[in-house]
């Protein structure tokens, strides 16, 4: 009895994560392609409150050409300086999200963004499909380089877009304590 | 009569828990809860040091960097007559010696190369290997160890012709083991104990085998610029007197695919045996030269990371 009330308990203030969650941004133009996924990245979301945390090491962020990972690294997102990049915010909506019932569910985030030590207020839409109890996150952003502080030298304006595309997408697991 | 005092006592104890769930949430409002905590530790992870030096020459002397996996290196160096030769060689302009490399990333960590110089008309082949690697976290390394060898072949005229000749004769050879430590993200220092093997000398008053030590170390001015300084110790009484230690400064200058050295060095040759044991410039003299590197990176291959 004891157990069936618990688990009730648990259902209320169920949690889901993912460490493995994909990050994939583009930030090339027309001039060059400028691509990279990182899949380490971890999330944590509160299916009750809404809340939810995302942190992703910019180290391990994986481009195709190795230089392009090198500048990255060391010239645009000072990663040993700034390791982690994250965002700490809430579904606005997340009294219309069942994550019990299959379906796909449109939401409204918005929240911190946290990159080369900048934060910024952002806001975007998303969605989170129940498909068989298993819950996929997906969303997709734009960030401008300059909003945080990233600078970009006058010689590769014209190859880096100050119109980031940034996808997240994350199978999120029940978080069992 | 007991299936009502079950479902009575599921009720209050869900009532109960409902409330534990309502004093949470008002805590949530109060004290931010920090949700990744939740996660529990995380894993420690790696992590190496890049970017050492900005390009894999420290000046003349090869750094611990290689050409990534996959990585075509096409590398131009040039150096301009003495300075101090005045303004009739417009302080040496006038004046060139270049070398002309294509190098090349097997992996992340295994890289060579070929070059031909004009100095002494010398084509060189090397084989560059990552030892360690510097890394914090996980795993701790203090240094960057890195093996280099280098062959040189000599394809001027025998001075001599009256004697037998053998093509042996015209090689040289260079070992050299790079150590090297990121303090920071602007300075970093690099040891390179170093043996260059000749098979033909002058005379019995020269070794063969030559011992040395260079020194190079890079501190960045900018995120994209860096001053560099290299020195080379050889250890007295192997080499003819006419020869010196090599001295170089000079600064790094990155854009995107490419990488710019510019150099005051008191070496005309640009192999390592070359301006390690056959350096004529005096810098009291003035009789040093300007000289570049330029670098420029195609990526050829499939990119291939190092197993950990």
């Amino acid at each position: 009895m004891a157990i069936t009330a618990l688990a009730v308990t648990s259902t209320t203030a169920q949690k889901y994560f993912t460490k493995e969650g994909n990050i994939t941004f583009h930030a090339g133009t027309s001039v060059e392609d400028i691509d990279a996924t990182n899949t380490t990245a971890t999330c944590v979301i509160d299916a009750a409150t809404g809340d939810m945390e995302w942190s992703v090491l910019v180290k391990g962020f994986k481009f195709k050409r190795a230089l392009m990972e090198e500048h990255f690294n060391e010239n645009y997102m000072e990663s040993n300086t700034f390791p982690k990049s994250s965002f700490k915010g809430k579904i606005d909506n997340i009294s219309s999200v069942k994550f019990t019932a299959d379906g796909t569910y449109k939401v409204k985030v918005s929240g911190k963004l946290t990159m080369h030590g900048q934060t910024k207020d952002i806001s975007t839409d998303g969605t989170i499909t129940v498909k068989g109890g298993t819950i996929t996150a997906d969303s997709k952003f734009f960030v401008n380089p300059a909003d945080f502080k990233i600078e970009v030298p006058a010689t590769n304006k014209d190859k880096i877009s100050n119109k980031v595309e940034i996808v997240v997408s994350a199978n999120l697991a029940e978080l069992k304590k | 009569m007991r299936r009502y005092s079950s479902a009575f006592f599921k009720t209050g104890l869900f009532a109960i828990a409902l409330f534990c769930f309502a004093q949470a949430s008002a805590q949530t409002d109060t004290t931010e809860v920090d949700l990744l905590s939740l996660l529990g530790e995380e894993e420690p992870v790696t992590n190496y040091a890049t970017a050492t030096f900005k390009t894999t020459r420290v000046i003349n002397m090869h750094s611990v960097e290689n050409a990534a996996g996959g990585v075509l290196d096409f590398r131009i160096s040039h150096r301009f007559g003495a300075i101090n030769t005045g303004a009739y060689d417009l302080f040496g302009l006038d004046v060139a010696s270049m070398r002309m490399g294509f190098e090349y990333g097997i992996n992340d960590r295994l890289m060579v190369g070929v070059g031909r110089s004009n100095v002494n008309k010398e084509a060189d082949a090397f084989v560059k290997y990552k030892i360690l690697r510097q890394s914090s976290g996980k795993k701790k390394m203090p240094v960057s160890v890195s093996w280099f060898s280098s062959a040189v072949v000599r394809m001027t005229k025998w001075e001599d012709t009256s004697r037998t000749n053998y093509f042996t004769s015209r090689m040289y050879y260079c070992h050299q083991l790079l150590i090297a430590r990121k303090f920071n993200e602007s300075l970093s220092i690099q040891l390179a104990p170093t043996v260059v093997h000749r098979n033909l000398v002058k005379d019995s008053t020269v070794m063969n085998d030559v011992f040395a030590s260079g020194i190079g170390a890079r501190y960045k001015i900018t995120r994209r610029t860096s001053f560099n300084v290299e020195y080379v110790y050889v250890l007295p009484g192997q080499i003819e007197d006419m020869y010196t230690n090599s001295l170089s400064i000079g600064f790094d200058i990155e854009t995107g695919g490419h990488v710019f050295q510019l150099h005051f060095t008191n070496s005309k040759p640009m192999n390592e045996k070359g301006f390690i044991t056959e350096t004529t410039g005096s810098w009291e003299k003035g009789d040093i030269m300007f000289g570049f590197n330029v670098s420029r990176v195609f990526s050829v291959g499939k990119r291939q990371e190092p197993k950990e």
